[in-house]
């Protein structure tokens, strides 16, 4: 009897929060990122991106009344499962007005139907698959897309490295790594002119460490050139067992392998590694990359990473929409980020075009002495 | 496919089967003694590779010194955890023993993710085992020599042990019937804790040698490989040891095979372990080498 008596003191108790809770003053930024497993990183690298925008504005005023903003993070754990589960949470138990996120287009398509269906609106920040946004009204990202990316490698291969036969290796159950694999074998195709010039796509799985096997096959078709998106985890260990097998053939990748944790990893194995991204510090575009850039600096003291100033980008672009928007209300938010056009972010001006997508310029890196260097820009 | 490449197959598989074996032999000797599968075994094995990290990075020890610290602290840890979540259940039904192992799991997991954090780590292999070796046409670190020698070489002392010593004879004796072993004046506890330790140890053997061989570190690194290595235990015939090694060789084999030959199958490359499980409990239910016996969980 006194139990059942004191949870039902409990209930009221609860019930007494909820009801004071009806008129915020806050704005809820659910940010959707793996801050454990095998994205972690990449997750933890964009949090900061978006800590330090909230950081600098911290408020938005709708309606005439000043909002706090409210960052909510929800760990999706690097797992499509998880991923659906903590946009859920976001969307109906922390009731978020937008989502921001996540590293890694499998988990961002993950959360799509879910966002959809509450009509949240969603902002992918480092997201490049073309599904991410494609059919979805409710997701944008404020970056660019794989066929871009994937073109763009293929040029870096055909022209730079003068590669004639070329080599995937691949990330089989991740979207973004067999998307992009295949924007840049038929690229590639086109630009050899030959359609025998992808000597083998070779494949391997999520949390995978031993590579011996595919790479000895690898070793055996001598290429001139090896393309092998995916996750720095896993492609850090690709490049150190590939040179201990004796591989000396230059590694391409993608956006995904900006982490300190890829050079931490494969030590030498990675010198030489080159991946297109989305923006180098060595080349300011906008007065917000000043601005990102000097409280990044102030607050780290270190060089920030591509995905952090996208992280700041997806922040201010969210705001803006709600600023816009004069309203809470996620269709209304979605409608005022439809409009966004020429907006100055830190990584580039940021339009949305009619898929969702932002058009932008590409960076090229390389791995130099330990450290990510800007080799150049290629142009949309 | 040329003989020099089958070779270098052949390499790469030899070296991960020895890794597989080392852990299996943890599985098998525990399960040996209480017919417990200790769940918590792949999450000893992260940490003893997390000791030995910060026993290089933090404490500057040679290599040799991380050894013994996180040989020292994963014993203690297994002793720990035996007495905490496995002793206090001895006679409640298996299944009980067994949840508590699959939570003793977590536990270990989480407290690490909390403890390190989610960021992998990168470790910075010894130069001795990171010397570029040449035979013929086949590339080799030297870790993926040390493994297998190093694999063999606790196989032969644990055979003496179990087979020749007086504790060994108590552990045979604990294994058959706990409760007449008791009866003979066997100190049953100790044994137990015995078995435990020495499991964790390898463990942290397997962790340290995996982490010089796969130089990354997070949390949950020890989920897939317990996983897989609980299988070669099971494959070989859980309970004995030679089956454990036996079991861990052929896994590895047959994983880095089956990429090697049908390279389109690769995605299924996990499934290719669970597979052999299968096939295996299907026409030998015991395991390769195991004995008959009557309950299982």
């Amino acid at each position: 009897m006194k139990r059942t008596a004191a949870v039902l003191l409990a209930l009221a108790a609860l019930a007494g929060c909820t009801k004071s809770q009806k008129q915020p003053t806050t704005v809820k930024l659910g940010v959707f990122e793996p801050m454990t497993g095998a994205n972690a990183a990449g997750g933890a690298m964009e949090v900061e991106g978006i800590k330090l925008a909230n950081a600098l504005y911290p408020t938005v005023k709708v309606g005439g009344q000043e909002y706090k903003i409210e960052l909510v993070v929800a760990d999706n754990k690097s797992d499509k499962v998880e991923a659906a589960n903590a946009a859920q949470r976001l969307v109906d138990q922390d009731k978020v007005n937008v989502v921001l996120g996540s590293w890694g287009s499998s988990l961002s398509m993950a959360a799509g139907p879910i966002v959809k269906g509450k009509q949240i609106p969603a902002i992918a920040l480092s997201a490049t698959n073309p599904l991410v946004t494609k059919g979805n009204d409710y997701y944008f990202r404020v970056c660019f897309i794989d066929p871009f990316q994937g073109t763009v490698m293929a040029n870096y291969a055909f022209k730079e490295v003068k590669a004639k036969k070329a080599v995937i290796i691949r990330e089989v159950s991740n979207d973004y790594s067999v998307g992009l694999a295949k924007f840049f074998s038929d690229s590639f195709k086109k630009l050899t002119g030959d359609e025998n010039a992808i000597l083998g796509e070779l494949n391997y799985n999520t949390n995978d460490q031993d590579f011996t096997a595919q790479l000895t096959t690898l070793k055996s078709m001598k290429p001139d050139v090896i393309f092998a998106p995916g996750n720095y985890t896993e492609s850090a260990l690709l490049m150190k067992q590939a040179r201990e097998l004796g591989i000396t053939a230059p590694f391409l990748g993608g956006d995904t392998w900006e982490t300190p944790e890829l050079i931490d990893v494969g030590k030498q194995s990675v010198e030489g590694a080159v991946f297109s991204t989305f923006f180098a510090t060595e080349v300011p575009i906008t007065e917000t990359s000043k601005q990102f850039l000097d409280a990044y600096r102030k607050q780290y003291n270190k060089e920030p990473a591509a995905v952090t100033a996208l992280g700041f980008d997806g922040y201010l672009v969210a705001r803006a929409a709600i600023e816009k928007a004069q309203s809470l209300e996620g269709a209304k938010i979605r409608d005022a980020l439809v409009q966004t056009a020429n907006f100055p972010g830190a990584a580039g001006i940021i339009s949305f075009d009619a898929n969702r997508d932002a058009t932008k310029s590409a960076v090229i890196k390389v791995v130099k002495d330990g450290k990510f260097t800007f080799l150049t820009t290629v142009q949309p | 496919m040329t003989l020099a490449l089958f070779l270098q197959h052949l390499a790469n598989a030899l070296a991960l089967g020895s890794l597989y074996a080392l852990i299996a032999i943890g599985y098998t000797m525990v399960y040996g003694i209480l017919r417990l599968i200790n769940f918590a075994h792949g999450d000893v094995f992260m940490l003893g590779a997390y000791v030995a990290f910060y026993g290089a990075a933090m404490f500057l020890l040679p290599w040799w010194g991380t050894f013994l610290i996180a040989i020292v602290f994963t014993a203690a840890l297994g002793v720990g955890l035996e007495r905490v979540a496995y002793r206090p259940l001895r006679d409640s039904p298996r299944i009980s023993v067994m949840i508590s192992a699959i939570g003793a799991s977590f536990l270990v997991e989480n407290v690490a993710v909390v403890l390190f954090g989610g960021r992998p780590k990168g470790v910075t292999v010894p130069d001795v085992m990171n010397v570029k070796l040449q035979l013929g046409q086949v590339s080799l670190m030297s870790v993926s020599v040390v493994i297998p020698v190093f694999t063999f070489i606790i196989l032969a002392a644990l055979l003496w042990i179990v087979g020749k010593t007086k504790t060994g004879m108590a552990m045979r004796a604990v294994a058959t019937d706990l409760d007449a072993a008791r009866l003979q004046a066997i100190d049953v506890n100790r044994i137990i804790s015995f078995t435990f330790g020495s499991g964790s140890l390898l463990a942290a053997f397997g962790g340290i040698l995996w982490s010089y061989k796969y130089p990354q570190l997070n949390p949950l690194m020890g989920v897939m490989p317990g996983l897989k290595c609980f299988i070669a235990a099971v494959v070989g015939g859980i309970g004995n040891i030679q089956g454990a090694v036996l079991g861990g060789f052929l896994l590895g084999f047959v994983e880095l095979m089956v990429i090697a030959f049908l390279p389109t199958l690769t995605g299924y490359r996990d499934a290719f372990a669970f597979v052999l499980l299968i096939v295996v409990l299907l026409v030998k239910p015991s395991g390769l080498l195991g004995s008959r016996q009557g309950e299982k969980v």
